[in-house]
């Protein structure tokens, strides 16, 4: 029991004592959160996902506005699957509800986590801060959004509309609060306060290891470098069709976007005058040392470049392309880590490499794996299932999107995977999470476990509801904070009703 | 041995006698004979603990001086860094900090407020608040609630109980007139005579329990006091800054005060300083004679520095939602105690945070304190109506120090209840 409820330090970064008081207050929310029902939790989420879902083409704009990154039409796709998408995926019961195990006699209670510490990114600000707050609403859990910074206003602006949602429709108050001014030291000092129960962090290398260091448990991601072996057997002609499209899907932003084509010889330049059909580019060998230096100079990518379109990537290369062209593709020998070209790619430019035979695909599709994207995603376009299953034996990767494209198949928009805009990288790539994030990763289950001893009977919980076996908390809705000096006579009349109702209740 | 850097006490009982030799023998007497040994040693958050060791809540919290925990680590912030620059400053002169405070203090307040007077002391700004409405009305006459309590200055000590007053030959009957809460027409009939320069009154009465005004009631005092020409003038040293779940527990009432006195909570305990707020018209000798009320003490600039801290936390909409979890969260668990105890814990007064709870016996919050002290949580009986305890939780406590105070204070009662039936109704208990 910790004597001062906020735990500050002589030390705190400016903004941290109010950001402290944010997850002190999202601590009574979830407090009062946890004991909601299906059908309370299940109103709150509708209501909030259907708010994202009428701002995806609104907030989808001014993410592309505040940060010069990625589609418009992309992000409103993806923020409409992070909206509607996820409600019509999971079902709330799964998360409120008790499971009873006659068989096992275990009756398991759901649990929220509590208090939810929301890393959201820059590259996909509006997507993951829909996805994270509703899957966090979903399992009754407070949650504080702290975004990155150089999405800040638009980020800011989505949770306020879905805590406005959250709260029409019965949420705790404060249960869905957002850090409106992020700096590096302030979001360092929010993931080490004791007030956090989980963090949840999307973003750069950097501040998912500053997560794990923080002694709060985390879930976080790693980066992404992802290869896509095109073998022998492959319909070339939809593999470059998926390739393009997943590459041009909001400029190649998604960390599930493909990074190198390893293609076999025999239909190497089949793929290539495809991939042309489909709009790629692909550049010859002075084109490609251009493109190499400008969107890798001194062999780090050029992260000005991120999110930007094939055209910006040309200006910057100082190439000319064809007009209408979405993606480059740079062909080049080896995959080796002094090779910039096998880097993780945030922009539509496609490595390509040519290998004799499908098992040194698989070789290379691990050399690229050594260099990065780790416990990510990989891709294979094939139809021969022994290849397919001796890509996913040997890849360091934990979903492997086959015939479909990367970066809408590896975050589960074009495949059966959890849809999810936090992709985690396992073990292998230093997490915690080792699938899609889902509501079930912020819920925990009290399991009241039986006598094996058959001599024990079970009892009958049929018709039981953990969280109607106890008194309902009346809810608490804080009025709007306002200046006291502006207290209108309707206000003061409101006022003089409330107090009269609480002296009728006491 | 106690060794505390500045100074040094052998055991927690030489301490106590040289506190009955150097300081205040009937007081430190007192809480001993009371069952309540304790000494005040370590302290933070809404916890301190005893000389001896003992860990205690504080549900007491000095009358909202506390509000924000004790040593909160902003306001001690604050404080340091202010005093880099500052000190108390000098009472003569125009004041940076004092200004500051005055100006953010007055934004807080109804529209009607414009200006800050500054005492060292909430008795100190009572007193400010009285003289004030003295010389606007050109009247002398103080109306009062009886048990009202409004400190132990001069004028402010002779608008509260007997007790007080006349120890120190301080009760002038002729100038302050005392009248039951709740009574209107005893407010009238005090009032009629049409010499009072203003009501003091407590917007909800705490050294009498926290009697809740019934409903209209405040605003009835303050259209009777406009109708006989007596300015109101609420004492907001234990209702304000966000007790009442509203920044200031007189303006949830729907009144506009003529002079609204602020004290205990505005430092948080750092470094007192109180307020006396008062309206364009009760400003008129300020602008006559400014050196009327000189306090060298009142206002000092650290204080004022830290007060400005106060306000904004208290501002905060996360303090606001809190207070309302918190209140909520004692009025269903506090309840759940009645209904084991309906006959003992008869009443539960509250508005926010500000609590009474009402036991059946004429001293039965002694005995519920006592109980309360030995479970580990300190909470004081209301000195003027020793039925109620006076049940004061701060602004920014969690849920699990909250049901901590909860199972606490259920078993403190129900232990109590035993005590009472073996107490004598008519004796005290201390």
């Amino acid at each position: 029991m910790s004597a001062a409820l906020i735990d500050a330090t002589a030390t705190d970064p400016p903004g941290a004592p109010r950001a402290r008081m944010m997850l002190a207050r999202a601590r009574w929310a979830a407090t009062a959160f946890a004991a909601f029902d299906r059908e309370r939790t299940r109103r709150i989420v509708e209501a909030v996902a259907e708010a994202a879902y009428q701002n995806a083409e609104r907030f989808a704009t001014e993410a592309v506005e505040e940060t010069g990154m990625g589609v418009v039409e992309h992000k409103r796709r993806k923020n409409e699957a992070c909206s509607r998408g996820i409600v019509e995926r999971y079902d709330v019961g799964a998360y409120v509800d008790a499971r009873i195990d006659a068989e096992a006699k275990i009756v398991a209670v759901p649990k929220p986590a509590g208090v939810v510490l929301a890393l959201t990114p820059s590259t996909n600000p509006i997507a993951t801060v829909y996805f994270k707050v509703i899957l966090a609403l979903m399992t009754r859990n407070a949650v504080v959004v702290s975004p990155h910074p150089l999405a800040r206003r638009v980020s800011t602006d989505a949770v306020r509309v879905l805590a406005d949602a959250a709260v029409a429709a019965g949420a705790p108050d404060g249960c869905l609060q957002v850090v409106e001014e992020p700096t590096i030291p302030l979001i360092e000092a929010l993931m080490a306060d004791r007030g956090v129960d989980v963090i949840v962090a999307t973003g750069g290398t950097a501040v998912v290891r500053a997560a794990y260091r923080s002694g709060n448990p985390s879930l976080g991601v790693g980066p992404g470098n992802v290869p896509a072996l095109v073998d022998a057997t492959a319909d070339v002609a939809k593999a470059a069709s998926c390739l393009a499209d997943s590459k041009a899907f909001d400029n190649s932003i998604l960390c599930t976007n493909e990074s190198v084509a390893i293609v076999e010889e025999r239909v190497a330049d089949a793929l290539s005058r495809e991939l042309e059909r489909h709009g790629a580019h692909v550049l010859g060998e002075e084109e490609a040392g251009r493109v190499r230096a400008a969107l890798y100079p001194d062999g780090r990518i050029n992260t000005a470049l991120a999110g930007k379109d094939a055209a910006a990537l040309a200006a910057a290369a100082e190439i000319r392309v064809p007009k209408g062209t979405r993606v480059l593709v740079a062909p080049f020998p080896l995959i080796v880590p002094e090779e910039p070209l096998a880097l993780e790619k945030l922009f539509p430019l496609l490595g390509l490499v040519r290998v004799p035979d499908a098992a040194r695909g698989i070789e290379a599709a691990r050399a690229l794996l050594r260099i990065g994207g780790a416990g990510h995603s990989a891709v294979i376009h094939s139809r021969d299932p022994r290849t397919i299953l001796a890509y996913g034996a040997a890849v360091g990767v934990l979903r492997v999107s086959v015939n479909a494209p990367g970066s809408t198949g590896g975050s589960g928009l074009d495949t059966n995977l959890a849809p999810t805009m936090t992709v985690g990288t396992g073990f292998f790539g230093r997490s915690s999470l080792t699938e899609n994030l889902q509501p079930k990763h912020l819920t925990q289950w009290t399991r009241l476990a039986y006598d094996s001893d058959p001599a024990e009977p079970f009892g009958d919980f049929a018709g039981l509801e953990p969280w109607s076996v106890r008194a309902e908390p009346a809810p608490v809705v804080a009025p709007p904070s306002r200046d006291g000096g502006d207290l209108t006579r309707d206000d003061l009349r409101r006022l003089i009703l409330d107090e009269l109702r609480e002296l009728v209740r006491s | 041995m106690y060794d505390y850097d500045f100074f040094s006490f052998d055991s927690k009982a030489d301490f106590l006698r040289r506190s009955e030799e150097f300081w205040n023998p009937d007081k430190t007497r007192f809480w001993q004979d009371a069952g309540v040994d304790l000494v005040i040693d370590r302290r933070e958050g809404y916890l301190f603990w005893d000389m001896a060791g003992r860990r205690l809540i504080d549900m007491h919290l000095n009358g909202g001086t506390y509000n924000l925990g004790h040593r909160n680590p902003e306001l001690i912030a604050v404080l340091e860094q202010a005093m880099g620059r500052f000190d108390i400053g000098n009472h003569h002169f125009p004041a940076l900090a004092r200004t500051a405070l005055a100006e953010a203090l007055v934004a807080t307040c109804t529209p009607n407020m414009r200006r800050v007077i500054y005492g060292s002391g909430g008795g100190e700004a009572i007193d400010i608040a009285i003289k004030t409405a003295r010389h606007t009305r050109r009247r002398r006459k103080i109306v009062s609630i009886r048990k009202g309590y409004h400190g132990h200055t001069g004028l402010a000590v002779a608008t509260g109980d007997d007790r007080f007053s006349t120890l120190f030959l301080s009760d002038r009957p002729d100038e302050f007139v005392q009248v039951p809460f709740n009574d209107l027409d005893a407010m009238e009939a005090a009032l009629r005579g049409g010499d009072v320069a203003g009501v003091v009154i407590e917007t909800i009465p705490a050294t009498y329990g926290f009697p809740l005004p019934d409903p209209g009631y405040l605003r009835s005092v303050k259209q009777l006091s406009e109708r006989h020409g007596a300015l109101y003038i609420a004492d907001e040293v234990q209702t304000g800054l966000m007790r009442t779940g509203e920044m200031w527990g007189v303006a949830k009432a729907g009144i506009e005060p003529d002079i609204m006195v602020v004290g205990k909570g505005i430092t948080g305990g750092m470094y007192p300083i109180a307020c006396a707020v008062v309206s364009e018209e009760c400003s008129a000798w300020l602008k006559e004679d400014g050196f009327g009320h000189i306090s060298t003490g009142g206002g000092a600039e650290l204080g004022c520095i830290v007060a400005l801290k106060v306000l904004e936390i208290c501002g905060r909409p996360e303090v606001r939602s809190m207070v309302h979890y918190i209140a909520d969260r004692f009025r269903s668990g506090l309840s759940a105690v009645q209904e084991l105890y309906p006959d003992w814990l008869v009443g539960i007064r509250q508005d926010g945070v500000v609590m009474g709870l009402e036991f059946d016996h004429p001293q039965g919050a002694k005995l519920v304190m006592r109980r309360l002290y030995e479970n580990g949580v300190w909470a004081i009986f209301s000195t003027l109506d020793p039925r109620v305890l006076q049940f004061k939780p701060g602004l920014l406590l969690g849920p699990d120090l909250v049901d901590e105070i909860l199972d606490r204070t259920a078993v403190a009662i129900g232990q109590a209840l035993g005590d009472a039936a073996a107490a004598p109704r008519e004796a005290a208990v201390a």
